[in-house]
This record gives C-alpha cells, sequence and structure tokens, in this order.
C-alpha cells in the first residue's frame, strides 16, 4: 500500500471506519454484558475506599 | 532535602540561558533568554539556600518526603506537589481573569492599548494561555495527581519527576507569557509560543505521562477508575496535539523564529486540529476526569451510572477527534471535510448529554445537599453549564447557522460559557474540596464566601454569555445586510462602534467573575492558615447555637 493522500483516505474512509465502528460496538456490548452491573458497581466505589 | 544535583544542573542552566542571550540571533529571543537566566539564577539561590552544609547530616527523620505520614496499611501519597499546584492553580486563575479583564476594556476602550507590549494583539494571547493553560492547566495536574494516587491506592511514580513535572511546567507558563508580551509567537491559535519553547513542554509533557502511567502501572486497586481513563487520555492526545501541530523549522538555532511544516490549507485543518482538541481533550476529557471523581466525592454517593462513564468515555475519544473541520466552514477547505467536522460535531452531543445526566444524576436522592453545599453547587452548575455549551457549540458547527455566528461575538461567548462555566467552576469545586483534606483543616474558612463566589461568577457568566449573543448576532447581521440597491448597509467600522455598549457590559461580567476569583483567593488563603470563620451553618434555617468558636 503506498502512503499517499488518496490510499491513506481510502484506507480511512473504509477499513479504518469499520474497525472503530467495531471496536465502538463491541464496548458497549462489553458494557452491557450480563454480569456488569456488578463489576461496575464495584469500579464506582473505589473513589470511597480512601479518605 | 537533597537538592544538591538539581542545583547544580539549574545553575548549569542559567549559565547556558547567559550564553544564549550573548549569541542571539534576533533582539526577542536575547530578552526572552535573560528572562529565562534571571528565573533560573533566582531558582538556584532559593535552592541554594536550602542545602544543608552543616557537616552533621540530617538523618532519616526527614525521609518520610513530605508525603501524608503513612502508618504501616496505608500508602504514603505525594501531596506536597498537590498543595503546590492548588496554590498555583489560585495564583494563576486570579492572573489569567485579570488580564481577561484588562483584554475586556481594551475592545471597550482603545486608549488602554499601551504600545508595545500591552496592546490588545499581545494581551489576547497572554489571557487565553493563561486561563487554559496556566489556571486550567495546574488545575488538571494537580487533581490527576491526586486522584490518581488516591484511586490506584499507590505513591506518584518517579520520586521527584513529579516536581520536575510541575516545576518544568511553571517555567513554560513564565516563558510562554513573557514570551506573548516580547512579540514572540508562531501565531498559532492556544499554540502560540515558538519552538524552544514548545520543545521544552514536550520535555515536561513526556515525563508528566511517565509518572501517571507509571502510578497506573504500580496500582494495588485491581481497576482503573473511570477518571483516570480520562486524565490519561487527555495527557497522550495533547502529547500527540501538541507534536503535530507545532512541528516547525527554526530560522536560526538561537533565533526566536521558526516557520511551520506545514503550508495553506493543511496549515489551517492541523491547526483547528490541534484548537479544537485542545478544547475536547485539555478542556473536556481532563475536567471530565475531575467530574468524576470530585462530584461523587463531594456528594458521597457513587457516580449515577458507571456503565454509561464507559460509554461517555468511548464516545468523546472516538468522536471528538473529527470536529475541527468546523472551525474552516466556508473556506477553501474541501467541503467534505466541513462537512465531516459538522456531522461529528452534531453527534458529540450525545456523549455529551449522557456525561451531563451521568453527573447531574448523581446527585439523584440527595439533592437537598445543594441548600447546604455551595461547592457542591458550584459543581452541579459547572455540569449544567457543560451541558449548555456543549449543546451550543454542535449547534453552532451546523453550517447555515456557522453563516452568521462565524467571526462574530457569539463564538466569544460561547468560549467563555464553557470555560467559566465549565472548566472554571468545577475547577473551584475542586479547590475548595481539596485544600481543606491536603492541609488536615477540619473545613473550609467560610463557606458563607464560597456562596458570594458562586453567585458573583454565575452573575459574571450570565451577564457575559448573555451579551455576547446579542453583540453576536446583531454583528452577523449588520454584516450580512444587504440593501435594495446590492450593497451592503453597514461599514465594518459601523459595527465595531454598535458593539461599544456590549463591551462595557462584557467587561462588567468579567470583573464580577474576577470578583469571585478574589474572594476564593482570600478564603483559600484563611484556610490554609488554619482560620474558622464563625458564621451561621448554610441552609437558611434558624442559627444554631454554636458550642466552640
Amino acid at each position: 500500500m503506498e502512503f499517499d493522500y488518496h490510499s491513506m483516505r481510502t484506507f480511512a474512509d473504509s477499513w479504518g471506519l469499520l474497525a472503530m465502528t467495531l471496536f465502538f460496538i463491541g464496548v458497549v456490548l462489553w458494557v452491557l454484558r450480563p454480569g456488569a452491573r456488578r463489576a461496575a458497581d464495584d469500579a464506582a466505589a473505589i473513589p470511597f475506599k480512601e479518605d | 532535602m537533597k537538592h544538591t544535583t538539581v542545583t547544580v544542573f539549574i545553575g548549569l542552566a542559567a549559565f547556558l540561558a547567559l550564553l544564549s542571550a550573548g549569541f542571539a540571533a534576533d533582539d526577542s529571543f536575547r530578552a526572552h533568554s535573560y528572562v529565562l537566566f534571571f528565573v533560573l539564577v533566582m531558582a538556584t539561590i532559593v535552592l541554594m539556600r536550602q542545602i544543608d552544609f552543616s557537616g552533621d547530616k540530617m538523618i532519616p527523620l526527614r525521609a518520610n518526603g513530605g508525603g501524608t505520614a503513612g502508618t504501616a496499611d496505608t500508602v504514603a501519597y505525594q501531596d506536597d506537589v498537590v498543595r503546590y499546584g492548588a496554590i498555583a492553580t489560585m495564583f494563576w486563575g486570579v492572573v489569567g481573569f485579570l488580564v481577561g479583564v484588562v483584554a475586556a476594556s481594551q475592545l471597550a476602550w482603545p486608549d488602554l492599548n499601551i504600545e508595545p507590549w500591552f496592546n490588545f494583539g499581545r494581551v489576547r494571547p497572554l489571557h487565553t494561555s493563561a486561563v487554559i493553560f496556566a489556571f486550567g492547566g495546574n488545575a488538571l495536574l494537580a487533581t490527576s495527581f491526586y486522584v490518581v494516587q488516591r484511586t490506584c491506592r499507590a505513591r506518584l511514580w518517579g520520586g521527584d519527576l513529579a516536581w520536575f513535572v510541575f516545576w518544568g511546567y511553571q517555567l513554560f507558563i513564565v516563558l510562554a507569557a513573557t514570551g506573548y508580551l516580547l512579540g514572540i509567537t508562531d501565531g498559532r491559535e492556544y499554540a502560540e509560543p515558538e519552538w524552544y519553547v514548545d520543545l521544552w513542554l514536550t520535555i515536561v509533557w513526556v515525563a508528566y505521562l511517565a509518572v501517571f502511567v507509571g502510578t497506573l502501572v504500580k496500582r494495588k486497586e485491581p481497576h482503573i477508575y473511570v477518571a483516570n481513563w480520562f486524565y490519561l487520555a487527555f495527557i497522550v492526545t495533547i502529547a500527540m496535539l501538541h507534536v503535530v501541530n507545532n512541528l516547525a523549522m527554526p530560522v536560526s538555532f538561537l533565533g526566536s523564529k521558526s516557520y511551520s511544516a506545514f503550508a495553506g490549507v493543511q496549515d489551517a485543518l492541523t491547526q483547528w486540529w490541534y484548537g479544537h482538541n485542545a478544547v475536547g481533550f485539555f478542556l473536556t476529557a481532563g475536567f471530565l476526569g475531575m467530574m468524576y471523581y470530585f462530584i461523587p466525592k463531594q456528594a458521597n454517593r457513587p457516580v449515577y451510572s458507571y456503565r454509561l462513564s464507559i460509554i461517555h468515555f468511548w464516545a468523546l475519544i472516538f468522536l471528538y477527534i473529527w470536529a475541527g473541520p468546523h472551525h474552516l466552514h466556508y473556506t477553501a477547505l474541501p467541503d467534505w471535510a466541513q462537512t465531516l467536522g459538522m456531522v461529528f460535531s452534531v453527534m458529540l452531543w450525545m456523549p455529551s448529554w449522557g456525561g451531563m445526566i451521568n453527573g447531574l444524576m448523581t446527585l439523584s436522592g440527595a439533592w437537598d445537599k445543594l441548600r447546604t453545599d455551595p461547592i457542591l453547587r458550584m459543581m452541579v452548575i459547572s455540569v449544567a453549564f457543560y451541558g449548555m455549551s456543549t449543546f451550543e457549540g454542535p449547534m453552532m458547527s451546523i453550517k447555515a447557522v456557522n453563516s452568521l455566528s462565524h467571526y462574530t461575538d457569539w463564538t466569544i461567548g460561547h468560549v467563555h460559557s464553557g470555560a467559566l462555566g465549565w472548566v472554571g467552576m468545577i475547577s473551584f469545586g475542586a479547590v475548595y474540596h481539596l485544600v481543606p483534606k491536603l492541609w488536615n483543616r477540619e473545613r473550609l474558612y467560610s463557606l458563607r464566601m464560597v456562596n458570594w463566589h458562586f453567585w458573583l461568577a454565575t452573575l459574571g457568566i450570565v451577564v457575559y454569555a448573555a451579551v455576547m449573543w446579542v453583540s453576536g448576532i446583531m454583528q452577523g447581521l449588520m454584516w450580512r445586510e444587504y440593501g435594495e440597491d446590492g450593497y451592503l448597509v453597514y461599514s465594518f467600522a459601523e459595527t465595531v462602534s454598535a458593539m461599544h455598549p456590549y463591551y462595557v457590559l462584557r467587561t462588567f461580567g468579567g470583573v464580577l467573575y474576577l470578583l469571585g476569583a478574589l474572594v476564593m483567593a482570600f478564603n483559600i488563603y484563611k484556610t490554609i492558615r488554619g482560620d474558622l470563620r464563625r458564621e451561621v451553618p448554610m441552609g437558611g434555617g434558624a442559627p444554631v447555637a454554636q458550642a466552640a468558636g
């Protein structure tokens, strides 16, 4: 692959866009997975473990 | 403390600064080198006075390194640097707001432009950098060091490296500020310092990243709390933006002038890719880190939805980086790039409002605390301003709206509702929360003075933003007004004179905000000293008899 303007741009609005969209959807599914609520509640309590 | 090596290095650096003054290629660089020389000489003298020259060296007594005293179980946090950071935040805040009032007055009364050092062209970048990088930057530095230690339950990594970050950053501020007044600028919005100051900031910033990541790596808490995600995104992205935006070739090794690596529309886009992400990652992501720690702490309840905060984070990170082109509507920038910038700006509504709802709803079930706790009130209004200005911003990025709003005072009003409202208020709230804890005080000197600060600042912002809306829209409408003969109705100078009353009112709004900050500075000073003001508790109830004074 050549690193000229057009090939970079074509990559950005095809595979690049797809990869980022899939990553984002993956994050959302991961956050909403079963059992995530408890993990999230534990994480939310972190600031109160000190002081 | 042993500062011998550091002292020698700074002394050496002072000598090098003197040399660079001697061999400078231009007068501005010479003047700037002298500034650096005097700063470094003063630092050397201060440090030398701390070296213990007596034969009998002190043994372990001071081994703790100045952190909060640690017992067997708890971690000895490195809080000295946070204390310095809190004071620096307060100091630069007052300076930055004062310079803002000066700049506003210069617009209202042009006679106040004092050539050559204090004309508007030099004072304006001084104001923007002082509030964004000096006030905001120190607030981020101090709170990030505080939060990352508390939420990782680990002492800052790198020992005295955190001190290097703090003092290195102050040196950057001093060099940037004096450079502007001397007329040294590369003319890039929010990145005006010339190449050598940029290089220095790069070094400091890499050290900052190292301290932060190092602390994350050695954390005792398995999960990395979401506030740290936002802080880390802020540090990493600013490093990337800063380096790319400032790629430049100096004209001479000891000269103040450089030329950008980019030209034409590429340069313009690079600048606004930087400029808008300075808003997105410096003024938003970093301060969201603050919000996700200090609002739960002050309200004493966990964040409304931790899962929403994670989606908030990723959505913000993915969307913000594309929004820059909306600053270049109707320019030589390709149309598709303008549309891209607009579309991503509009999509930013979702994460912004998700974050705002998350911040506000943290108080659900505890809204009554707003009556008695002005600090929490300050944080809540900052989130409200965050919601308001992140609603306004995407709206202004729509091309049709932008054709009216662009280049007018509306933009200035928008920036200030975000900067004074969101960034300023959340930082004030964080500092009010921090200072009694850092200096081990029972509470602030006076909560009623926080209340005064709250109302002065809020009133100041409302005056400022409302006035700028009216003046900006008037300005935009006057610019585009055609007569029946097809000619423009108003000359540019007519729009300027029509704005005079608004400029005066805007200055008044700024003065109110500055007064609020002065009240805060007094309150913080008294709190650090350890005074407690005898006052009726907040909340409006009948005065409670106080047992002890």
